[in-house]
């Protein structure tokens, strides 16, 4: 059973209508050949308007829908060794946060990324994708492992935000993220990071430092959830419609701003819609950035990784 | 039935008849309520004589405590934030800038200045408290960014006084890459092998403690600050109970092992001006 969301209720009813018309035939023998054809014609007609006239919010519902690819679904379609590796070496391992070598067709690679579950235990198992400071311990611990045998990283950044929890506080959830973002800046091997769900502030930011920074094209990225930001400066959780227009959060805002390098496009109707094909562009963006990336010797990366962090930013001198 | 019983009816001095103490000459503790004087409570750092609350205070205090003769240069000091977002919540985000700016008299949340400190030269950056909450937007990534770049340039210590709730809402996707600039300018002052000292006052919160607020060699702390990534009510609302008594205090944080000593302010320059000459 898939899971629409709100607006896409008109294409729901076009798609229910057209299984009605289909079972009909089979139960029948009537031949409605023409009927389905133009059935699927509207409905595809219809998902492109609707989905080329997203607002941001309908986007941010995109990016949290509960079919999306996660980080392992990726890593499942897109590699074909995975060798998972656990735990930040100091407290426990953090399972809202996971990482490991992988096999991205002839290149070994370091992947990183927070997970979510797919249904109620796996959800709390996962903590909602929301890592404490061992995850992002454990993070770099696999960062530097990777940048000791030389091997690019690429991160997946999905998370309602870095966990708010009594532990994490005692912990150091902040020095946790702060020593990630500037131990990010100095590693020597090729960084790409990608925006494959919800991007919220310092918990997304803490695997979020690299040569190049991508989102994927119904997901947001920005320092404070819509919801949250309605809560304090409206005082009021009823205007995150509005709240998500003025954060101007999508990948298009943030690849207008100059605050990420690109977009990913996905399949018309969301990443949701095909697994496989979605893996597959987003594995060819991988690829041909490491290629591009592989060519600059580790000090130039370095540099330019630092530039391009300290040019984001609008003053009035 | 009250308590008390007003004996005599009808006292009702009119406001203008009654006799004040010229303003600004008697400080009250807000902590244990006790009266000084405002010199008194100046020379003492702007800390209570009797319970030694530390009062909240903004960059001009911190300057005149810590540079000598409250002599110092200040850099960019006309910087003053844009609205690359055409921000607007319940108030444009220009108006709200607009009215800061003439009820505090400063142009954002920080500002940074180098000069001397016990005859060493040092860079600080401030941030007021007193401006959107020191919240962290463009300029105060952008001055933060200069600052270091000015220690670097001329080989002194950093020393950040942070007071923040965290990032400025109102810049968006700009005040969260502010975490990221200002931490890759904290790299390279690390790399040249200069002191980076971080003061986290009362409060420093969210991307600021996420950010170069945690990144010191040395991360102190004033008595009673409180620090944290969450803000405390965030916390209570995700666990649903009450938080622990001193929970993300300054004590706390240096119990955890964050924290490398908690400094009273009237020791703050003598203290930092012993550790810099260690280190020369």
């Amino acid at each position: 059973m898939r899971t629409y969301l709100d607006f896409e209720k008109p294409i729901a009813d076009l798609e229910s209508r057209l299984e009605e018309t289909k079972a009909l035939a089979q139960s029948s023998n009537v031949d409605v050949s023409q009927a389905v054809e133009v059935l699927e014609q509207s409905i595809e007609k219809l998902r492109r308007e609707i989905f080329q006239n997203l607002t941001r919010w309908q986007r941010v519902q995109l990016s949290r829908h509960p079919d999306r690819p996660y980080t392992l679904d990726y890593i499942s379609l897109m590699c074909s060794q995975f060798i998972e590796l656990h735990g930040d070496r100091t407290v426990r391992d953090d399972p809202a946060m996971i990482g490991g070598f992988c096999e991205l067709d002839d290149q070994a690679v370091m992947i990183i990324g927070q997970q979510k579950g797919r249904n109620t235990k796996q959800r709390q198992q996962r903590n909602f994708g929301m890592a404490n400071p061992e995850g992002y311990r454990k993070a770099l611990r696999l960062m530097k492992l990777a940048e000791k045998f030389n091997k690019p990283i690429i991160t997946l950044i999905d998370t309602p935000g870095a966990f708010p929890g009594l532990e994490a506080e005692e912990r150091g959830q902040g020095e946790a993220i702060a020593r990630n973002l500037k131990e990010m800046f100095m590693l020597k091997v090729p960084v790409i990071c990608i925006i494959i769900g919800e991007g919220a502030s310092g918990g997304a930011l803490g695997i979020a430092i690299g040569d190049r920074v991508f989102m994927l094209e119904n997901t947001w990225y920005s320092v404070i959830s819509p919801e949250s930001c309605s809560s304090i400066l409206w005082r009021s959780w009823n205007f995150k419609e509005q709240a998500a227009e003025a954060l101007k959060l999508t990948a298009k805002d943030m690849a207008t701003f100059n605050l990420v390098d690109g977009i990913i496009d996905e399949p018309l109707g969301g990443a949701h819609t095909d697994h496989g094909a979605m893996a597959l562009h987003l594995k060819e963006v991988i690829l041909k950035s490491l290629a591009e990336l592989n060519a600059l010797d580790p000090d130039e990366r370095i540099d330019q990784r630092i530039d391009k962090f300290c040019s984001m930013g609008v003053v009035v001198e | 039935m009250s308590w008390f019983v007003r004996k005599d009816k009808g006292i009702q001095t009119p406001t203008e008849m009654k006799r004040e103490a010229p303003d600004g000459l008697w400080y009250q503790c807000p902590n244990c309520k006790k009266i000084m004087h405002t010199r008194e409570h100046k020379l003492n750092a702007y800390t209570c004589v009797h319970c030694n609350y530390h009062e909240k205070i903004g960059s001009d205090a911190y300057f005149s405590i810590l540079f000598d003769e409250n002599q110092f240069v200040e850099l960019d000091a006309t910087m003053t934030s844009a609205d690359p977002l055409k921000f607007t919540d319940t108030k444009p985000y220009p108006d709200r800038l607009r009215t800061t700016i003439n009820k505090t008299g400063l142009k954002d949340a920080v500002r940074t200045a180098y000069g001397p400190m016990n005859d060493i030269t040092v860079t600080i950056a401030c941030m007021d408290f007193g401006f959107i909450g020191g919240s962290m937007g463009s300029v105060v990534g952008e001055k933060i960014a200069r600052a270091i770049d000015h220690a670097l340039q001329n080989k002194t210590p950093f020393l950040m006084i942070s007071r923040s709730g965290g990032a400025r809402m109102m810049e968006a996707g700009f005040s969260l890459m502010q975490m990221a600039k200002t931490s890759a300018k904290l790299a390279l002052l690390s790399e040249a092998g200069l002191p980076y000292v971080s003061l986290l006052t009362d409060p420093t919160t969210g991307g600021v403690t996420a950010s170069y607020a945690m990144l010191g060699d040395f991360n102190i702390a004033e008595p009673g600050a409180l620090i944290g990534f969450a803000g405390p009510r965030v916390i209570r609302e995700t666990i649903g109970t009450d938080l622990p008594k001193g929970f993300q205090s300054a004590e706390f944080v240096l119990e955890h092992g964050f924290l490398d000593f908690i400094v009273d302010r009237k020791d703050l320059k003598d203290k930092l001006s012993s550790l810099f000459k260690m280190l020369q």
